[in-house]
């Protein structure tokens, strides 16, 4: 068995070659945030420039005063002169012309977080702070569209700000949403779960994390372009209508979709290729089986919304009528091809979540996962049925109307793979040992906010009173409901849970617990009465409502600004607790078998000293004898290529190419 | 559900059992029956016409399946969270672990309650779409589940930034901004736009359809009480569409018919300029993107050029208002 696991991979050797080590990259030739940014305002001004030249003779559409042309290339450019400037090109490039690359070089330090970095854990926790900047971005706009809400006739914004707002609010969260479980905890813990030293694609994955910044850089410039009426939706004709902050947002989401791709293809190869010996399918933990469900709708949906976003850059450039009906197009393709995406989309946005809350349950309980095996099939059945129920958000449109029971009872039997979700976790509560850390009180709240999520859901699908709750703020309350009080809730009870292990500190109690409370309720107070202000008849993306809705808007606006004040709280404990006055966190604080908390923090370079075997599912709280895997010397120490038993994977150690294994990463067949 | 949880499997399990499922049974009931008599009679749409009364009854009996549903699970996590709490005395007692042969049966009891709620959901669902021709939801242009009557009223609806025409084809096709429909009679709303993506949403009568530029989306519905319903865009249409409201009337035959017959003689001179009455218009290349296109660029579509494409529509006549 040993030969099998520690087969060396050709010329790597324990400590890196001397040759690579002198050929470290000097000081200023160094590639940061900084020369990303340079690259991006380089590549707007010239696509914007090139742009202007080839398309000099178009006219000018509607009182647009931009030329499309200009503005698409100089955005798309521009996102290429970001990539370039951090130096996500530097290894592909080099290699094309036959040249070795200069390694990178994997450093200590604060500056290690604004690079092109390989180490799986410094990408995760650059997608925290990512995915922060965009939840703090669109809580802002939330709070203005709350504002505006305040009177039903008494307007704070112009008509074309108000939707401008709304639309660049739910197309920040949307794709923020789409990454924000996956990218910072799955890049961080997906290897370390599985007992892996390194992700498969270490550099499509440090690649996917800077164009998910791209993606945020670019959403913002619609702000300034004169933002897009369309909301998130982007519905065609509307589309090709608007201004050039449409633009910002076909390109964006382009930019974040192929993000996703290559996250999700990365995370994918790895849980399958990089388990460690013994950790088979039984023995995989739950969250690892969300994102392994979630990977596959990354990379089988988001595609279509790339494409999609394209054909809707060449109707509003070069002309084309993929979406304009009066020149043989249909408005349809875009909502087909749009929600074809976007259903999936929901999914990759709650898998993740329940992942999480089965992997915090047991730890609080102190018992072992219930149903596991359901669960883990829940998600795979949830990530596929999603593919076929996306014409529930066209119930009314005339697209294929005699479809709709087909899609009703397909987006009704989602209800039963969800279904097991809930059987795991209530099972795993029973006769539990709970403990009301943060973690697990963020986690019981999803329970409770998905449930109301869930069940308004049903309604929607019903078509009969689709008719009523369809495009209101029963809608808008059903999503806010599974996305933020499902989603967003176990975001922070993971970061809770997981940041001791991330950061190596301890983040105060107190305030967690605070902050717990007050988004708890207010969530439920400003989102609740949505249900009835959609059900007495307010559209969604309106500015002007009946006067008789103005007591429950006004009720629903006092508590989201206390709801928004309560991500002040974390972001204080955040800042106060890792940077201010810092507390080292034990290294496993909660009592966890995970295979996570089980490495020292910090977490070592390469994860594991070895490749840990793996002798039993994490859960077995009820065994506490039992182990969890073997992470001493096995096999022959002298056909390990990597770190003597004992000693660290120094740190400053170069990465190259072929060195960032040091074992063939395959688990065994067993 | 209470099949679904688990049996005991050692001493004191069947107590807590037996105490989650008499609150849980207490609550549904109460919660039920307080919902069904207090706030079902006034849940929206109301009951202005067939099709409101429709939804609302399903949204009642959806309301009804759903309740007990949530009270189970927050009973459960409101009775873990008390008595399960690790402080609780004799927390350390040894684990409880449900047997495998009970954790079996509660997994796949638990699949069959749920398919077997989920597939009738869907068989009342079903019913009840097809049952009221529709459910007041549009169905395109050629919609196979229609009103069983030969007298139906088709009242074309058209959508345009920012605000709501409407075409009486029955009347000579005049064009108002005016919202009539009678009383107890089959209305046909022909929904289409002549821009972008909007949704005819008659509020109180409980239709909604979407109005597409280029197609006609059918929507059936019976009003039948007398009064005053709004109708708002329900699909955003760029800058106004949050001021994009009006409100239309319910009235008696008769009346509808006196104020069709005298519109349509007073707007006489009106009619003759518009274009002839069609199921679609293409607004030309002077429509929503149309201003994108070069003018020399020759607009293809499947429905020529605003109006061209005329229409022949049954009659609705003086039979249809003495009923
Ligand atoms: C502080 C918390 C939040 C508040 C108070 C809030 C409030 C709102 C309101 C009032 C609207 C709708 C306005 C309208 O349609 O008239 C809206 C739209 C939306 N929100 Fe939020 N929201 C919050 C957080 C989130 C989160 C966390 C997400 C997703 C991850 C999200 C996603 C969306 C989306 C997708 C839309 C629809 C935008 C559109 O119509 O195109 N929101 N939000
Ligand atoms: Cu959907
Ligand atoms: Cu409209």
């Amino acid at each position: 068995m040993a030969s099998t696991i520690t087969t060396p991979v050709e010329g790597s050797t324990g400590a890196p070659p001397p040759a690579q080590r002198m050929r470290n990259r000097p000081a200023w030739a160094s590639q940061h945030l900084g020369t990303a940014l340079i690259g991006a305002v380089g590549g707007y001004a010239f696509g914007h420039w090139i742009g202007n030249v080839i398309a000099a003779g178009y006219t000018v559409p509607q009182s647009n005063g931009q030329n499309d042309v200009a503005v698409v290339l100089g955005l798309s450019l521009g996102a290429l002169g970001y990539l370039i400037g951090i130096g996500a090109f530097n290894y592909p490039i080099a290699k094309m012309f036959g040249r070795e690359p200069l390694p990178e070089v994997a450093e200590e330090g604060w500056q290690r977080f604004f690079r092109f970095n390989l180490d799986h854990k410094v990408v995760g926790m650059q997608y925290v702070i990512v995915s922060l900047l965009f939840l703090f971005t669109g809580g802002l706009l939330a709070m203005a569209i709350r504002t505006e809400l305040l009177n039903p006739t008494n307007h704070i914004f112009g008509a074309g700000t108000y939707i401008a707002v709304v639309g660049e609010h739910g197309t920040i969260m949307m794709m923020m949403a789409s990454s924000v479980v996956i990218g910072p905890l799955g890049n961080w813990l997906v290897p370390l779960m599985i007992g892996s030293r390194r992700m498969a694609f270490p550099r499509v994955e440090a690649t996917s994390v800077w164009l998910f910044s791209a993606g945020y850089l670019v959403i913002l410039t619609a702000l300034p372009l004169g933002g897009f009426p369309t909301g998130w939706t982007g519905y065609a004709p509307l589309q090709n209508q608007s201004t050039a902050g449409m633009d910002s947002y076909l390109v964006g989401f382009a930019i974040i979709g192929m993000g996703m791709i290559l996250a999700g293809l990365n995370l994918g190869a790895t849980i399958i290729n990089y388990r460690a010996p013994g950790m088979t399918w039984g023995r995989v933990p739950i969250f690892v089986w969300s994102v392994l469900a979630t990977t596959a709708l990354l990379v089988f949906a988001t595609p279509t919304l790339v494409v999609a976003g394209l054909f809707g850059v060449l109707d509003r450039t070069a002309l084309t009528a993929f979406y304009v009906n009066e020149h043989g197009g249909s408005s349809f393709l875009w909502e087909n091809l749009f929600w074809f995406f976007g259903h999936p989309e929901v999914y990759i946005m709650a898998l993740p979540g329940f992942g999480i809350v089965g992997e915090i349950l047991p730890v609080f309980s102190r018992r072992p996962l219930f149903a596991y095996k359901v669960g883990a099939a829940g998600m795979l059945g949830v990530a596929l049925l999603s593919f076929f129920v996306w014409q529930h958000h066209l119930f009314q449109s005339g697209i294929n109307p005699d479809m709709r029971p087909l899609f009703m009872l397909t987006t009704e039997l989602i209800s039963i793979p969800t279904g097991f979700i809930f059987l795991v976790g209530l099972g795993t509560l029973w006769k539990a040992r709970i403990r009301f850390e943060p973690p697990m009180l963020f986690a019981l709240a999803v329970y409770f906010n998905f449930l109301i999520g869930g069940v308004t859901g049903v309604f929607l699908s019903d078509v009969p009173v689709n008719v009523t709750v369809h495009g209101s703020f029963f809608v808008l309350a059903h999503f806010h409901y599974t996305i933020m009080g499902g989603l967003i809730f176990a975001f922070f009870g993971g970061l809770y849970y997981w940041l001791p292990k991330m950061t190596g500190k301890t983040l105060n109690r107190k305030l967690a617990i605070w902050h717990f409370w007050i988004m708890f309720i207010f969530f439920n107070l400003t989102f609740f009465p949505m249900f009835i202000i959609g059900l007495l008849g307010q559209p969604r993306r309106v500015f002007e409502y009946a006067t008789r809705l103005q007591g429950l808007n006004d009720f629903s606006s006092v508590s989201a600004y206390i709801l928004g004040s309560s991500f002040l709280i974390f972001a204080f404990n955040f800042v106060w607790s890792i940077y201010i006055d810092p507390k080292r966190a034990e290294s496993n604080p909660w009592g966890s078998r995970g295979l996570e908390w089980q490495v020292p923090t910090p977490v070592p370079h390469y994860n594991f000293e070895r490749l840990p075997v793996v002798v039993a599912d994490p859960y077995r709280y009820d065994e506490p004898d039992q182990g969890v895997a073997d992470f001493g010397t096995f096999g022959d120490p002298a056909l390990s290529p990597g770190a003597a038993p004992g000693e660290r994977v120094p740190h400053g150690h170069v990465q190259s190419s072929d060195d960032s294994g040091d074992f063939d990463p395959r688990p065994p067949i067993i | 559900m209470a099949t679904a949880a688990p049996s005991a499997p050692q001493g004191g399990n069947s107590h807590d059992l037996r105490t989650i499922a008499t609150i849980w049974v207490v609550l549904s009931i109460v919660g039920d029956l307080a919902f069904w008599f207090l706030a079902g009679p006034h849940i929206p749409p109301g009951r202005m016409s067939d099709q409101a009364r429709g939804a609302q009854f399903d949204f009642n009996v959806l309301f009804v399946i759903a309740l007990p549903v949530v009270i189970l699970v927050w009973t459960y996590l409101g009775f873990a969270v008390i008595r399960w709490r690790a402080s609780r005395p004799n927390a350390d007692e040894a684990p409880v672990i449900v047997p495998p042969r009970t954790a079996l049966r509660i997994q796949t009891s638990w699949i069959a309650i749920t398919s077997v709620v989920v597939i009738g959901l869907f068989g009342f669902g079903t019913y009840e779409l097809i049952a009221p021709a529709g459910a007041g939801g549009g169905e395109g242009p050629t919609p196979i589940w229609k009103p069983n009557t030969k007298t139906i009223l088709p009242i074309q609806v058209i959508g345009q930034q920012w605000m709501w025409t409407y075409r009486y084809p029955s009347f000579g096709g005049f064009e108002t901004t005016q919202l009539m429909v009678p009383k107890n009679t089959e209305i046909a709303f022909h929904v289409t736009s002549l821009d972008v993506v909007h949704d005819f949403w008659a509020y109180q009568l409980g239709v909604k359809a979407d109005a597409n530029p280029n197609e006609d989306d059918v929507a059936y519905v019976k009003p039948e009480q007398l009064g005053r319903f709004t109708v708002r865009c329900d699909e955003l249409c760029g800058l106004w569409h949050g001021a994009m409201y009006s409100y239309g009337h319910v009235v008696a035959p008769t009346a509808f018919y006196h104020w069709a017959t005298t519109t349509e003689q007073k707007l006489a001179a009106n009619t003759k300029t518009l274009p002839p009455f069609a199921w679609t218009y293409t607004p030309g290349a002077n429509g929503a993107s149309g201003s994108l296109y070069p003018s020399n660029v020759d607009p293809y579509s499947k429905s020529s050029l605003y109006g061209s494409s005329t229409v022949k529509v049954k009659q609705y006549g003086a039979s249809a208002a003495q009923s």
